[in-house]
């Protein structure tokens, strides 16, 4: 089944990730054909499992600080940055539709 | 001599009784990873920082005050832990000079102990693949491709870019951790496992590759691949040391809200371990297609090894093991695509020039800094986890998971202490051979016979059992019920003294050196 443009567009804004080239493309086509074969599984009245420790309590521990203050140290790992804070460019711009975007989508 | 390989921390007592001094051990290593670089183990060597540590190390001895059994012992650590002023790059792009601000739990936990820390060791990107080819900083090299035992099994080639050719892979993710050990650089090695990737690399090269029970080690540090599998895994030459790092790592950390509370007590495992009121499940679906018949008939034999010795031994069922790789492939892809969001660009790591938005900088940096195999499975993950998909994939693979969970349940419940199983489907495969495919087909192929122990939660180990007729190493993995550790490794330590795995012969590591230079040479006037 081949996978629509627009679910493809989709996915790329969503991950932040492009597919690149066809090569891409078709690496989903085969994942998503990978996984379909979870369907041949009976799973009639199985609840889904997040943790092998859900019948355990999490550990939560007391609201105090107990460390911090380590600004300098994680600055260091950015880029840019202006005194205290980390620098981003001007958010609220969404990313470019799919006709004004550079994506190999274009071309499909 | 210190290079010849030393069993059992019998290094220990050599630095106790001042027979060699840290800095002379940790020099000798570091002499050891220069001499053996063509491997591709090691992506940094720390070795300002270890030697300063094996310096601390020998007044402490002096002094008669050693912290334990692991001060002044050289490690390396795979490079998807963070450790804190060394730089921490996941064989990836992405974290391309990010120096860790802080320790992981484990790293620290070694360091406390007086642990050496020889430097950090390759992976497949991310720890995604089961090769450790995948990486940017090439693919890693199974040192016993330079062995007497795989040399005198080879067809011989007398065009020495033949030669070259021939070597094969770690197997992965923890390819680096793995040759690092097998090549006697360091005692022991941390890696990570989420479908296998300690046991495969340590099967491939020889090694002793626990992968504890989730929930007993802390992950704290650990650069996440699928939070709900991942576990540190440990790899070392024989099994009483494994006990002895697990001994190190093991027990809660408030950091890491995962690990479980109960109390966790190092143990030592008996001298002459007794396996004769123990009962040893077969997994018939562990027959896998594509399986060796020279693994089968190791299996086999290990199974008469425990006959033999009063074990009662029989066949069981894990009737959902097919749908393990299925599965993990939904959830892992699932969970990457979430956990590799965090990489933007803005607080660490690379960061695109491009400014016009912040959407557009993090785009541009994640198709920067990602290889393809992570940006597949981002993208793969987010398809799962479209509202359109949800219930029919990714609630769908949790389903299947408590299936497969249930089954090992079932099995130990019905009396079975432990399961073995191999952990390959063959000896390591040439890296010529190995990139014909790509990182997804080869993922779900290799990690076919340990991935369900990462879904169910379960400690396993793989135990290094014989030599291929390649010269190759095989191992077999045994599985064990959660948090009885002790269980585990006590059958594996016994399982380990019968087999008697042979030492690797590695051939003049000088001469290789020169050889592999001379074809660097020759490829860049070509």
């Amino acid at each position: 089944q081949p996978l629509a443009v627009e679910v493809l567009d989709h996915l790329e804004q969503l991950a932040l990730v492009d597919f690149r080239d066809a090569e891409g493309i078709e690496r989903l086509r085969k994942a998503i054909q990978f996984a379909d074969q979870l369907h041949e599984v009976n799973t009639d009245g199985v609840e889904p499992m997040d943790s092998v420790l859900e019948d355990r309590c999490l550990y939560l521990r007391e609201d105090d600080v107990t460390e911090g203050n380590c600004v300098s140290e994680l600055l260091k790992n950015a880029r840019e940055k202006v005194e205290e804070y980390f620098v981003a460019p001007p958010g609220n711009i969404p990313l470019p539709k799919l006709e004004e975007r550079e994506t190999f989508l274009q071309c499909s | 001599g210190l290079c010849q390989p030393v069993w059992r921390f019998q290094v220990s007592s050599a630095l106790k009784e001042g027979h060699v001094t840290p800095t002379e051990l940790c020099q000798r290593c570091l002499a050891l990873i220069k001499s053996t670089r063509f491997l591709n183990a090691y992506i940094t060597v720390a070795e300002e920082t270890a030697l300063k540590q094996a310096e601390e190390s020998e007044k402490r001895y002096k002094r008669g005050q050693p912290l334990g059994v692991l001060d002044g012992i050289p490690i390396a650590v795979k490079d998807n832990f963070n450790t804190a002023g060394i730089e921490t790059t996941c064989a990836s792009n992405m974290l391309k000079g990010y120096i860790s601000p802080y320790n992981a739990t484990v790293v620290q936990k070694l360091l406390d102990q007086g642990a050496v820390l020889l430097g950090k060791t390759n992976l497949d990107e991310f720890a995604m693949g089961s090769g450790s080819t995948d990486g940017v900083f090439g693919p890693v090299r199974n040192p016993w491709s330079y062995s007497r035992q795989y040399k005198e099994k080879s067809a011989p080639k007398s065009h020495s870019e033949d030669k070259e050719s021939n070597w094969v892979i770690t197997g992965g993710s923890s390819g680096g951790s793995a040759a690092a050990v097998s090549s006697f650089t360091c005692f022991a090695a941390l890696g990570s496992d989420t479908g296998g990737s300690t046991r495969n690399p340590a099967a491939h090269c020889g090694v002793v590759g626990l992968k504890p029970t989730y929930g007993l080690i802390s992950r704290h540090g650990l650069i996440p691949l699928v939070n709900s599998m991942d576990v540190p895994g440990i790899l070392t030459r024989c099994v009483d040391d494994a006990a002895v790092v697990l001994g190190c790592l093991a027990g809660h950390d408030p950091k890491d809200s995962t690990t479980i509370q109960d109390n966790f007590k190092p143990f030592e495992l008996p001298s002459l371990p007794d396996v004769s009121k123990l009962s040893i499940g077969i997994p018939k679906e562990y027959h896998a297609p594509g399986l060796s018949s020279e693994i089968l008939a190791l299996w086999s034999k290990a199974t008469d090894l425990f006959k033999n010795a009063g074990a009662k031994v029989i066949e069981v069922s894990l009737p959902h093991t097919r749908y393990s790789i299925v599965c993990y492939h939904v959830l892992c892809t699932a969970e990457v695509a979430s956990n590799m969001a965090r990489f933007d660009g803005l607080e660490y790591g690379h960061r695109s020039d491009m400014n016009k938005s912040t959407e557009s900088m993090y785009a541009a940096t994640r198709r920067e800094g990602f290889n393809d195999v992570v940006r597949g499975r981002i993208l793969s993950g987010n398809y799962f986890l479209l509202k359109q998909n949800y219930e029919n994939y990714f609630i769908k693979a949790q389903k299947v998971r408590r299936l497969i969970a249930n089954d090992f349940l079932k099995v130990f419940g019905s009396g079975v202490d432990i399961l073995l199983t191999p952990t390959t489907l063959s000896d390591a495969v040439l890296y010529r051979e190995f990139i014909k495919e790509d990182n997804r087909t080869r993922s779900a192929q290799d990690d076919i016979l340990t991935q369900a122990a990462n879904m169910a939660g379960l400690p396993a180990i793989n135990v290094p059992t014989a030599l291929s007729e390649r010269g190759l190493p095989v191992g077999l993995q045994f599985i064990g019920r959660s948090f009885q550790e002790k269980q585990l490794l006590t059958v594996a330590k016994w399982f380990e003294k019968q087999v008697k795995f042979p030492m690797i012969q590695l051939e003049d590591v000088k001469r290789h050196n020169h050889d592999v230079f001379q074809h660097e040479k020759s490829a860049s006037f070509s």
